[in-house]
């Protein structure tokens, strides 16, 4: 029986342990500076080529206070010192920059970030470790893993009307539950597969790990092949051989609908429709799963030309991100409906600052987490798509973009 | 080879239970040791030293915190053994130096005699051999540093 791709792509069956070459690794502003005392800490010297390791700046930028500047301060000097590749704040979300030519199908790529799985939208092994582990990779180029099992999630048809891959993305964690794929892989195939964009597959990815999941892979056929072909990557396509899941879930992307997950469980998905009226007092467009182009595009096609009711922050992903939109009159668009346009970056997603909600206040955001008090303390969040978040902004209140989009 | 005589435990023990979010203020180990356990049962911190924990499904789950493993370790615990170890604690064991062996121990009494054999992959728990999934060669070298930093360490 043949492998599914991630036991090819680590060379074990599952519940094997065997030890990989990685052939990427970073952190973040948050994590690396961990990471860097873990590392001094072993007292040795760079095991690996420098330039396999990245860190980039995303999480509190620019510093919002003197002790975060330091922090930042002294991660950039050891970076550039070490000769690793560095982003510093306001290049964008360490997982957006990643998927912008950098990751690569067949890689073992690792990142001190739980939602390092999203670069498994390539076609890579890819996951996210401890910053004590990173410093152990900084050291040798490599780590051990346990080979998951592998749940196999089957799409046909195509996404319809106004449901968006976050919309799929809602479905399959509402499906599996926050712990229905601990410790295992998911691999998305089929037809359906193919429908779906680069962008989107890295929304889907991003969220594998609010099931649990280690990692979530699709494999790379002609759109990934053109989409890397734009950063100048040739790559070859690969397609599915026969393999045995763990488990197997088939989904029909026809059936899928704007959802909304409500506060504080990201498995709690229901249809927008089922929750229109709900008051919210923040939008936020952004984060490392909505804050691409395509959806910024989507949004400002849906409030072009009318004006947002409630406060409504957009954060593009990565400044490659903003400064297209910026070119194509998007971000024009936004802020003469009244949006706020924020530094690439996190922004408020993790509430620590820009856009930190108060007491009792409910924010409809397009991350991938609504945990109680993520984004501040009292806060309530719900997670939509790009076009749910902008039906919304319009409103005040939680909209269907099923019914107002036509 | 790593010995030590068995404390039976059930299953999903989680590391709430392993060391109460209460004591983890300080960064003093001894504490952390005295206290393993405290909320499942107040006995069982004295009797730790020089044992192998066997437990049912699902050790470790709960919060990542990696002074899980440490308390462990620092109580006297030689290797810990169950079905299922929840992800992150499995990691964070291995990274400080605390053997974790996925294997089913069918009949296990407190105080049975338990040698490990960590390069072979077998366990004999009073004359009788179980076999774990074995480790990777790096796993296999952490442990026997006592941990991922002292195995680097070593290296410098
Ligand atoms: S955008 Fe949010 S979820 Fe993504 S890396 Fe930043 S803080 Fe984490």
């Amino acid at each position: 029986m043949t492998h599914t791709l991630t036991e090819q792509i680590l060379g074990g069956d599952a519940g094997e342990y065997v030890d990989r070459r990685v052939d990427r690794a970073y952190v973040h502003d948050g994590t690396g500076f961990l990471t860097l005392e873990s590392f001094r800490e072993m007292g040795v010297s760079p095991g690996i080529d420098p330039t396999r390791i990245s860190v980039l700046f995303d999480h509190i930028c620019p510093a919002n206070t003197g002790l975060t500047a330091d922090l930042q301060r002294e991660l950039r000097l050891y970076a550039r010192t070490a000769g690793m590749n560095f982003s510093d704040c306001g290049s964008g979300i360490c997982h957006q920059i990643m998927s912008e030519g950098i990751i690569l199908p067949g890689e073992v790529v690792v990142g001190a970030d739980s939602h390092s799985c999203t670069g498994g939208a390539f076609g890579a092994f890819a996951t996210g470790v401890g910053a004590t582990d990173m410093a152990a990779i900084w050291a040798s180029g490599e780590t051990w893993f346990r080979v998951p099992e592998t749940i196999g999630i089957r799409l046909e048809g195509h996404l319809s009307g106004a449901a968006e891959a976050k919309d799929l993305a809602l479905a399959v964690v509402s499906r599996l539950g926050m712990e229905g794929a601990t410790y295992c892989a998911l691999e998305y195939y089929g037809d359906g597969a193919y429908t779906v964009d680069m962008e989107g597959r890295l929304c889907i990815t991003n969220m594998g790990v609010e099931t649990g999941a280690k990692n979530a892979i699709f494999y790379p056929d002609s759109v990934c092949r053109d989409y890397l072909a734009g950063y100048g990557h040739q790559i070859t396509v690969r397609t599915r051989q026969d393999c045995t899941y763990k488990q197997e879930v088939q989904i029909d992307l026809d059936d899928i609908v704007p959802l909304v997950t409500v506060p504080h469980r990201v498995d709690s998905a229901r249809p927008v429709s089922d929750l229109a009226g709900i008051l919210v007092d923040q939008v936020l467009l952004g984060t490392c799963t909505n804050g691409r182009y395509d959806d910024l595009r989507r949004f400002a096609s849906i409030v072009r030309g009318k004006h947002v009711k409630v406060r409504t922050i957009v954060v593009p992903a990565s400044q490659d991100i903003l400064l297209r939109a910026t070119q194509d009159g998007i971000i024009a668009d936004l802020i003469a409906s009244g949006c706020m346009v924020m530094t690439p970056g996190c922004g408020p997603c993790l509430g620590t600052h820009s856009g930190v909600l108060g007491e009792g206040e409910v924010c409809l955001s397009t991350a991938n987490r609504n945990f109680k008090n993520r984004m501040g303390v009292g806060g309530s969040i719900y997670l939509g798509s790009p076009s749910t978040a902008a039906t919304t902004a319009l409103a005040g209140c939680i909209t269907d973009p099923e019914v107002s989009h036509v | 080879m790593y010995k030590g005589e068995a404390v039976c435990l059930g299953a999903d023990i989680d590391t709430d239970l392993v060391i109460a979010g209460r004591y983890l203020r300080t960064k003093d180990r001894s504490v952390w040791a005295s206290h393993v356990f405290l909320d499942l049962d107040p006995a069982l911190a004295g009797r730790l030293s020089g044992s192998v924990i066997v437990a049912g499904r699902n050790f470790g789950c709960g919060s990542s915190r990696e002074q899980a493993p440490v308390a462990l370790k620092e109580a006297g615990v030689v290797a810990v053994i169950s079905p299922l170890f929840a992800r992150i604690f499995f990691r964070n064991a291995i990274n400080v130096g605390l053997p974790v062996l996925e294997a089913e121990i069918r009949s296990c009494h407190d105080g049975d005699q338990i040698e490990i054999d960590l390069d072979n992959g077998q366990i004999n728990v009073d004359g009788v051999v179980y076999l774990f999934t074995p480790l990777s060669p790096r796993m296999r070298d952490i442990l026997h540093a006592g941990g991922l930093v002292a195995y680097w360490r070593g290296k410098a």
